[in-house]
Formats: C-alpha cells, sequence, structure tokens
C-alpha cells in the first residue's frame, strides 16, 4: 500500500489476521515437533534449526537490502522458511549446510521469483531439493534417536526399500518418533498437535492435508507388498515426511490452489505422486518432490477450478 | 575492414548467441560442466560455423532457393565430419568427454541460423568474420558458465583443485546447475544492461 489512507472496493470488514500473525502462529505450531526432534536427536538438532533460521533470516535481510525493496524481517516468513527447512535436514548435518539451503531458498526460490507472494515452489522445499542434489551424503546420513552419539541409521522407509525387516518398530514408537529421519518430521504426535491448532483456528483447511493423506493410504493399502490391498497403509502415513508435508508444507498460501475444489485435487495429486515414488521410484521417500511437483501445476489447477462469477455462465 | 570487424564484434557482444540470441542451448548446457569441455566445443562449433559460412557464402548463387536447407545441412554435416575424425584420432579425451554433443553440431541452430539468416546473403569476407566472431562468442559464452559450473559444482579451475576445504554443490554440474547458471546470468547481464540504458 503506497499511502495509509486508501479507498478500496468491498468487503469493508476487515479481520486482525496479517501475513505477520499468520507466519508467527505457523511457527508456533511447529514448536512442538521442533521441541521434539531437539530431544529425539540432541543439541545438534537445535544447532541445525537456528543455522536454518538465522541463514534465513540474513538472506531476505541481504537480498531485499541489495534490491531496495523494503526489509520485511517481521513478517516471519523467512524465519518460517527456514524453520520449515531445518525441519527437512537430518540432525547430523555441518552446520554450513543448513545456511546454504537457507539461502537457496530465500535468495533463488523466493525473491528471484518476486518475493512473498510470486514465488511457484515453496521456498523451505525448494531448499531441500538443492541441498539432496547439492550434498546428497550429508542428506541422507540419519543419526539413530535418543543416542546423541552421531550414529547413523537407515530410516523406516529406506529399509522399506532396501527390502529389509525393521528394527521391532511399532506404531507408538513412529508416533512418538522413536526412528530415524528428519529433526521436524519424526515426532508424528507433535506434529498432529501443532496441525489441530492450526486447523482450529482457521489458518488452514482440511482440504490439502486430507486429501493428500486419503489419496496416498488408500493407494499403499491398495498396491501392498503382498498382493492387492494388503499394503500398511498406517505404518506409511505414519513414516517419512507425509506429515509434516501434508500439514505444513503443502498448505503453504502462495503455493497451493486458492478454491477448494483446487485444493482438493492438488492434495491428492500430491499423494499419488508420493505413493508412487514410495511404491516404485528410486528414492525412500517422495513427499518433499511430489508436493514440489504440484506446485508447479498450481497455476493451472487455478486456472480450470475458477469459482464462477455470480451471475456468468 | 571496419565493416567486417563489426561483424566480429556483434557475435561477441551485442548478439552473443549464448546471452543475446539464447540460441544453440543444447551443448552450452551439456558440456559446460569443465572449462575444457567449453573451449574444446567452442573450438570445434567455431571451426564448423566458420567453414560453413564461407562455403555456403561463397557458393549462395548457385544454391536453388527451394532446398537451401538441406545444402546447408549437408556442407555443415561435411565439416562436422570433419571436424569430429579430427578429434578422435587427435584428442580422444575430448572426444570422450564431449561424447555425442560432437556430432550434434550439425543440428546445432547457431550454425544453421547464420547460414540462413547472414551467410546466403553477404559476401565471403563478411560471412567469414560473421562466423568466426559468432563463434567466439559461443565460445566465450560457453567457457563463462563452465567457470562458474566447474568452480561451484566440482570446486576447481581447468581441472585444478581449489585449496582449502571446500565441499562444491553437485547439483551446479548437473543439469538443474546448468538451466540455474544460465539463468543467472542472462538476468545479471540484463539488470547490467538496464542500469547502462538509465
Amino acid at each position: 500500500m503506497g499511502s495509509k489512507l486508501f479507498v478500496s472496493s468491498s468487503p469493508h470488514i476487515h479481520t486482525d489476521e496479517s501475513v505477520r500473525r499468520i507466519m508467527w502462529m505457523v511457527s508456533l505450531s511447529l514448536l512442538p515437533a521442533g521441541a521434539a526432534g531437539v530431544f529425539i536427536f540432541g543439541p545438534q538438532a537445535l544447532w541445525v534449526i537456528l543455522a536454518a533460521v538465522l541463514g534465513a533470516v540474513v538472506s531476505e535481510a541481504l537480498i531485499q537490502l541489495v534490491s531496495k525493496k523494503k526489509v520485511t524481517l517481521l513478517d516471519g516468513s523467512a524465519a518460517l522458511t527456514g524453520l520449515l527447512l531445518a525441519f527437512n535436514l537430518p540432525a547430523s548435518v555441518p552446520l554450513w549446510l543448513p545456511f546454504a539451503g537457507s539461502f537457496f531458498a530465500i535468495v533463488i526460490a523466493k525473491h528471484l521469483f518476486g518475493g512473498l507472494g510470486q514465488n511457484i515452489f515453496n521456498p523451505a522445499l525448494a531448499g531441500r531439493a538443492f541441498l539432496m542434489a547439492s550434498w546428497p551424503t550429508y542428506m541422507t546420513a540419519f543419526t539413530r534417536p535418543l543416542q546423541y552419539d552421531a550414529v547413523t541409521s537407515a530410516t523406516p522407509l529406506a529399509l522399506l526399500k532396501e527390502g529389509k525387516v525393521f528394527e521391532n518398530l511399532n506404531y507408538v514408537d513412529l508416533l512418538l518418533g522413536r526412528r530415524g529421519g528428519c529433526i521436524g518430521e519424526v515426532c508424528v504426535a507433535a506434529l498432529l498437535l501443532g496441525a489441530v491448532f492450526l486447523l482450529a483456528k482457521g489458518y488452514i483447511s482440511w482440504h490439502i492435508p486430507g486429501s493428500f493423506l486419503l489419496t496416498s493410504g488408500v493407494l499403499m493399502w491398495v498396491f501392498g507388498p503382498r498382493g492387492y490391498l494388503t499394503g500398511d497403509w498406517v505404518f506409511h502415513l505414519l513414516s517419512g515426511g507425509l506429515i509434516l508435508g501434508a500439514f505444513f508444507m503443502a498448505t503453504d498460501y502462495v503455493t497451493s490452489p486458492l478454491t477448494r475444489k483446487g485444493q482438493l485435487i492438488f492434495g491428492a495429486g500430491c499423494g499419488l505422486i508420493t505413493a508412487v515414488v514410495r511404491l516404485w521410484g528410486g528414492y525412500p521417500e517422495g513427499a518433499s518432490y511430489a508436493i514440489l511437483m504440484m506446485n508447479a501445476a498450481t497455476p493451472i489447477i487455478d486456472r480450470y477450478t475458477k469459482n464462477r462469477v455470480y451471475g456468468s455462465k | 575492414m571496419k565493416k567486417l570487424f563489426g561483424h566480429f564484434i556483434k557475435g561477441v557482444g551485442r548478439e552473443n548467441p549464448t546471452f543475446g540470441l539464447v540460441l544453440g542451448l543444447c551443448p552450452t548446457l551439456a558440456v559446460s560442466t569443465s572449462v575444457a569441455n567449453a573451449i574444446g566445443m567452442g573450438c570445434a562449433a567455431t571451426f564448423v560455423l566458420i567453414c560453413s559460412n564461407v562455403m555456403v557464402s561463397g557458393l549462395r548463387s548457385c544454391i536453388p532457393d527451394r532446398i537451401r536447407l538441406p545444402m546447408f545441412i549437408v556442407i555443415i554435416a561435411t565439416f562436422v565430419t570433419m571436424c569430429e575424425l579430427v578429434l578422435k584420432a587427435y584428442f580422444p579425451a575430448l572426444d570422450k568427454a564431449l561424447g555425442i554433443f560432437v556430432p550434434l553440431i550439425v543440428v546445432n541452430c547457431i550454425i544453421l541460423a547464420r547460414a540462413e539468416a547472414f551467410a546466403c546473403k553477404h559476401g565471403v569476407a563478411a560471412s567469414f568474420f560473421d562466423g568466426f566472431g559468432m563463434g567466439a562468442g559461443f565460445t566465450l559464452g560457453l567457457s563463462i558458465i563452465a567457470i562458474v559450473r566447474e568452480a561451484a559444482g566440482a570446486g576447481s579451475f581447468f581441472g585444478a583443485r581449489f585449496p582449502g576445504r571446500f565441499e562444491p554443490a553437485l547439483m551446479m554440474i548437473l543439469a538443474p546447475g546448468a538451466l540455474l547458471t544460465l539463468g543467472l546470468l542472462i538476468g545479471a547481464k540484463q539488470m547490467i544492461k538496464g542500469r547502462r540504458g538509465r
């Protein structure tokens, strides 16, 4: 807004909600999962989170100063991007890695596309994809949960991909996060707590996560390892980054469709790609790539699910 | 003479095939993984460009208009084959690194574009300088991209590794790194151009 006073068309009723408030609320809802990640993987996880957030904030300030835009650090979107990026990293990465990822996420994926509201791809996931393609050895070295020395262990999905059996892992372990994985994705219970908060406050709607989880769950169940309808869909929903992705990444306002119908299509597409990657793809986990691919499809989904203007054909 | 030199400068600068015309991107993106590859590819393309430009320009009065494109392709393919055989005989390592992209120079759009847009309308000397300039511009563009990609993606320059503990970003020597580097460099060029224009 250029001036303080502006005349706009209706509606004239405004809400207290602002970008700033929403960003901080989403960050708040991620805190339980972050705390759980730090508890599970030790202080190293905390340093990774701080490095990613600091990297994102510094990059945002830097690019806004260089491109002579208004510095909007306080709206919290950069901090949230850093936080989400850190949640997608293993705890054992060297600390320059989250910095590099945040820089890529903020500068390349967000500001070169025009800044907040203009970016096609979810910046945090683009940062993760960059790190995954650039330093794959660091990005797939997962530490064992609750043992604060850097013993590497495979994630349940990686074990599944290699056709190995799990070291007596049950649903409760998966729910509480006693498994190898990224910092923010392991503790599903804490993530669900944050998700319920966001849903109850109306910051996100159920459409994207609902259709995302339903589609991938059904596909996992249908295409099971021992023939049709034998898949362990509960295991699949609880492992990998599915919950984190479905509730916190796919629901990003900027990179997801606007209409309810579009959001259902978006979520179903994410679920389909996730399931296809997990079942037949080369990587053990596909949720992040699924969301990025559907981000690319968002403009076309928006075009075909536009609400009919009242009175028009 | 000054006019001929102008044909050369145009190819390197304003109408640079990589950053200005954005032509011939397939080899640009594929072989700019290291500076040595880029210069090798640039030299091969320059050779073909100069020879085909001169040949097309010399034969332009006896090439029937309706079948000019097949004739251009035959001329270009002749020089590409010569180039490929020389590479195979004397520079086997470079030939292996460039791989399929040497025979693919035949369909490189810069070469056909120069034959069609310039050589078949201008004299031999002008075509020579146009081909030389375009080739030099292509080599320059390729080398700049390769310097960035090799430094960021392999941590080296001309095969010599940087000192110190630098862990290169593997993505930069993969395909996405090529598109990213090209996009950033074109953006930088436009930014400089815009600044100068104001």
